[in-house]
């Protein structure tokens, strides 16, 4: 008895953490928010589903099996959801006037300002005036195609 | 049981809809893969529902797979994103 009850509470905070993730999918406004929102139900609503899964079960057989599924979604869903701001920031998929503090924008600037200075390196001396814009400077060194057009 | 059964299924199917209508509705290829891996992670607490309820530990891989999938899909379309037309 007091075992269904620990069960259907874990069962029922799961999936409201998926509920969660739904809303939040539909109502916020750019591609980081949504993001923000979507990390709830593959780590912690998955921990929940597996917590009332141990206890339903009731062995501790069963629980590294559980520890290593939770462990491996726990080091994947970073790695995708940093692969996923990554290219969002690069392709402009945010909406800049929604952030508080930007710190890649100024290294951005930096190194795109570097890799001008490189490219213009006999004595035609760029005026300073194209490291102002943040919003102009997309040639980041490392990044792969340069993508212009605002989605 | 049975209740909370049903609407913990209930719950999941609302939030898979509404990941899936951001899925369809979403303005970028990056938005799409967001919603299908939230609707992955509810297919995953779907799958651990169906363990719990008829008491069987037959979609343990099942789980593993999925979340497999779901991180090797959207590295792959993050990785080769572009915004050209």
């Amino acid at each position: 008895m007091v075992q269904d009850v620990i069960v259907s509470v874990l069962l029922i905070g799961g999936a409201l953490m998926s509920l969660a993730a739904g809303i939040g999918l539909t109502r916020f406004p750019d591609l980081l928010s949504r993001m923000h929102a979507a990390t709830k139900p593959q780590v912690l609503g998955l921990l929940l589903f597996l917590l009332a899964l141990a206890v339903e079960n009731g062995s501790w057989v069963l629980v590294p099996i559980l520890v290593l599924c939770w462990i491996f979604q726990l080091l994947t869903s970073p790695v995708s959801a940093h692969m996923v701001g990554r290219a969002g920031y690069r392709t402009r998929h945010l909406q800049r006037e929604l952030l508080t503090l930007d710190e890649l924008d100024d290294i951005v600037a930096k190194a795109a300002d570097e890799v001008d200075g490189r490219a213009a390196g006999d004595d035609r001396a760029r005026t300073a005036g194209t490291a102002g814009s943040p919003a102009g400077q997309d040639d980041s060194p490392t990044a792969g195609p340069p993508d212009r057009s605002e989605a | 049981m049975t209740t909370v059964t049903y609407l913990v299924g209930g719950i999941l199917g609302i939030a898979a809809a509404l990941a899936l209508y951001r899925a369809v509705r979403g303005p970028s290829i990056l938005d799409r893969v967001l919603a299908l891996d939230v609707v992955l992670a509810i297919i995953g607490a779907a799958l651990v529902l169906d363990m719990v309820v008829n008491r069987h530990l037959d979609h343990l891989i099942l789980l593993v797979a999925v979340s497999l999938i779901g991180f090797v899909g959207s590295v792959t379309v993050a990785r080769f994103v572009t915004d050209r037309k």
